[in-house]
């Protein structure tokens, strides 16, 4: 769709902001028709500075505050039905209070894109980040991501738009945004004009699906069980189309804003030579590098593996990148009590989609930053070593918490 | 066990249930007994109803279990719903006949409304079906009714075999919304049972059932025997009743099925031919429509859109679209202007509009409706009507 000549044209602007305030640059630019709000940390820094952008004039935007996260899910999702670009957020219980609308935006493929500020799930009241919020939607038919920056928060946001809007998807888009460390922490980041980003997200169409009077359609009947297995059905078959559709997004968006690397599911750091590897998703990711760097100055031939997509996982991708190393070890910031070796859900699933590989590295598990602890380089360092150590044949536990008081 | 079914019919046609075994081998097998009822009216009945059948045959030490077919949860008002009660001698032949939610073969259909004779349609399946669509060969189709045989016989489907009608004389059992009505229809129901099928239960264990019972007394084994004494029964020969036009709707794969839950929804001015109700229906609104003073108040409170609009600014009913709900007849300020009567007075006339029938001839039309109403009127205020413990 676009040419060398056209990605010349690309002006991109340096600014300073969090990764809230960069997602809603992404709202703006994606023009965003409706939203609703209801606060909760950490994701109200985004419905803040939404607000600000149409207080100052640069977005025309229904801007609906709900009386809570309930509603606020229902009115995004029914201004969707009715052909509206909407965006919508929230963090922790504010999410799950929501669930009864999210558990069904799927199978009404919606394509309603969602904030997460991760955030622990009360009690007790903590607002730091957990991923366990946004993987309550793990099976339901949401597509979910995770960023590492203020820059991924933006890039993300227009991809989600574009991904979840293709009509041979239609499904809700999750972007995870850990809470505190990318939500409230600055970053400089580069944002394109609006000219390049309409090249890059058409408007959104949902084509004989518009509920309006002159479509004259029912959406949601009550069904039996005479119906559901057949709607789940094409749900799957829409959410096994989203892979290719993520790879042609991802191309042409690495064509014209030149970023998203090689490829769009995970990120590889120094991993070339590597034995053994980290693995992990979200602001985990800048401890992590560091710990990397510093090893491999001392000789040791470690490397990194962020996920950036969690669904769809890309689980022959990374089964054929992560057969290369002797031991994995999966950094989790989302514990799931009583799951099969008593892990973490990401090691949980990363484990299964192994299963079947060719060659299977040796796999630990690391439980570790709940609840907005901080993952710190140091902390990297004590992975690393039991990872290297499991690689190296040495009898590990396959899952430790890591920095838990004794 | 061959069922001789049709690929993609999820009814049997034809069995040999009976072919080739002595009577001590049917009696000694499971049975399965189904309670047609309506939603919500006589949801509690029928559960009454499948428990004591089950308490019954542990009398001869069989076991049982029972299963509510909802028509939803909570139910409908007067959406016709099953619950079954499945009895065997011993476990493994009652999870035989367990594995399946629905019986395919059932020796008992009891309907406790009579109204649902001529063809029921539920939350729980597509299209209308007959009322003994799995009633097996010599099977016994109990209805509580106060029509004779040869009049429910207009109503119910043929089949390719013998099988047996049995009436207990009396009015259906309605209680209100999640309000059981206590009328001793239940026991009467058990005992027309135990007379009709004692191979199911006779009159001693559900007797010995009820005297086990605490909170029953002497009135219940009246009611028990009432019923016993009182059951008709008609033996009705293989191709008599209706002719049978039943055919399984077709329920279309997920590529042909539209995405998103979408359905197509009605148009301004039209009605949409997937949503005809009217299996839900015990009575109907007849008009009188040389009173009517053109108010519109039946027009703007049917909930489902049955009046229409006439030249003459009078309102025909759409019968393919009533529920028998009564509003129309509740708002209508003319006395008698709008009379709801028993739906089975009208097997003749069908969902047919019978405004052209006003219009042709006035006094024909007045009186064909007095008879309806003299024959089947239902005060609305009693609708919750049933045969009471003074019987």
């Amino acid at each position: 769709m676009t040419t060398q000549e056209t990605r010349r044209e690309v002006k991109q602007e340096e600014k300073l902001m969090t990764g809230t305030e960069a997602v809603a640059q992404a709202v703006k630019l994606a023009d965003v028709e409706v939203t609703s709000a209801y606060p909760i940390r950490p994701y109200d820094g985004v419905m803040q500075a939404v607000a600000k952008l149409i207080a100052d004039g640069e977005l025309e935007c229904e801007y609906i505050v709900a009386e809570g996260e309930h509603s606020q899910f229902e009115i995004c999702k029914h201004a969707s039905s009715v052909g509206a670009r909407v965006f919508v957020g929230s963090s922790g219980v504010g999410w799950m209070y929501a669930m009864e609308s999210n558990a069904v935006t799927p199978s009404l493929r919606l394509p309603v894109v969602a904030m997460i500020g991760n955030r622990a799930l009360d009690d007790p009241g903590a607002f730091g980040v957990e991923h366990n919020d946004a993987l309550c939607v793990r099976d339901l038919g949401w597509q979910l991501c995770w960023v590492e920056n203020a820059q991924e928060c933006f890039d993300v946001t227009l991809m989600a738009y574009r991904v979840g809007e293709d009509p041979r998807v239609s499904l809700p888009v999750g972007l995870g945004v850990d809470g505190a460390f990318i939500t409230h922490s600055q970053a400089l980041l580069q944002i394109p004009d609006q000219e390049s980003v309409n090249a890059f997200l058409p408007p959104y169409d949902l084509g004989d699906r518009v509920l309006h009077p002159d479509n004259p359609i029912s959406i949601a009947p009550q069904a039996n069980e005479d119906w559901v297995m057949e709607i789940r059905k094409q749900t799957d078959e829409a959410a096994k189309r989203v892979k290719d559709v993520i790879w042609e997004a991802h191309n042409d968006f690495k064509e014209l804003f030149g970023r998203g690397g090689d490829n769009p599911f995970f990120e590889e750091f120094m991993t070339e030579d590597a034995e053994y590897v980290l693995f992990g998703m979200g602001s985990l990711g800048l401890p992590a590098k560091v710990m990397v760097r510093r090893l491999r100055e001392q000789g040791e031939k470690v490397g990194f593996v962020r996920l950036k997509w969690y669904r769809p996982f890309p689980d022959e991708e990374l089964a054929e990148v992560l057969g290369r190393f002797k031991a994995v070890g999966v950094v989790d910031r989302a514990y799931a009590y009583g799951s099969p070796q008593q892990g973490g859900v990401l090691f949980t699933d990363l484990r299964a989609a192994l299963y079947e590989a060719e060659r299977r590295p040796r796999m630990v598990n690391f439980i570790g930053g709940l609840g907005g602890r901080e993952l710190t380089p140091e902390m990297m360092d004590e992975m690393a070593d039991l990872t290297r150590r499991a690689g190296e044949g040495e009898d590990i536990p396959v899952v430790s918490w890591i920095g838990v008081r004794e | 066990m061959p069922t001789g079914r049709e690929a993609g019919d999820s009814v049997p046609r034809e069995q040999d249930s009976l072919a080739g075994r002595t009577s001590t081998e049917v009696r000694d097998e499971a049975k399965s007994v189904e309670f047609t009822y309506r939603g919500i009216f006589q949801k509690t009945l029928a559960a009454n109803l499948c428990k004591h059948v089950v308490m019954a045959a542990r009398k001869r030490d069989w076991l049982g279990s029972t299963i509510q077919r909802y028509s939803d949860s909570p139910e409908r008002n007067g959406i016709p719903a099953k619950q079954f009660a499945v009895i065997a001698p011993d476990t493994e032949t009652l999870e035989q006949h367990m594995a399946k939610y629905e019986p395919n073969e059932l020796d008992v259909i009891t309907v406790l409304d009579d109204t649902m004779c001529d063809g029921i349609e539920s939350w729980a399946w597509y299209g209308r079906q007959p009322i003994n669509v799995r009633l097996r060969r010599g099977g016994t189709l109990l209805v509580i009714s106060n029509r004779p045989p040869e009049e429910l016989l207009r109503v119910i489907p043929q089949k390719p075999w013998d099988w047996t009608l049995a009436i207990l004389p009396g009015t259906p059992s309605m209680g209100g919304l999640w309000v059981y009505r206590d009328d001793g229809t239940d026991m009467r129901v058990l005992g027309a049972i135990a007379s009709a099928r004692p191979d199911i239960f006779d009159l001693d264990s559900i007797e010995s059932v009820v005297r086990d019972d605490q909170n029953l007394g002497e009135k219940y084994l009246t009611a028990l025997k009432s019923g016993h004494d009182e059951v008709q029964v008609r033996e009705v020969k293989a191709g008599e009743g209706k002719e049978d036009d039943y055919e399984p709707v077709k329920l279309p794969g997920w590529r042909e099925m539209r995405e998103a839950i979408i359905v197509e929804a009605v148009r301004p001015g039209e009605r949409n031919p997937h949503y005809k109700s009217s299996s839900d229906r015990t009575m109907r609104p007849v008009v009188n429509f040389d009173t009517c003073i053109k108010c519109r108040q039946c027009w703007i409170d049917c909930p489902d859109e049955c009046f229409e609009i006439s030249p003459e600014a009078l309102h025909p009913i759409n019968y393919e679209y009533c529920t028998g709900c009564g509003i129309c007849a509740n708002v209508c300020p003319v006395e008698d202007c709008i009379v709801m009567v028993n739906d089975l007075e009208f097997i003749e006339e069908g969902d047919k509009d019978v405004f052209p029938m006003w219009k042709e001839d006035k006094d024909a039309y007045h009186e064909w409706r007095n008879e309806k109403i003299e024959r089947g009127r239902i005060a609305h205020e009693n609708f919750f009507n049933a045969d009471t413990w003074a019987k």
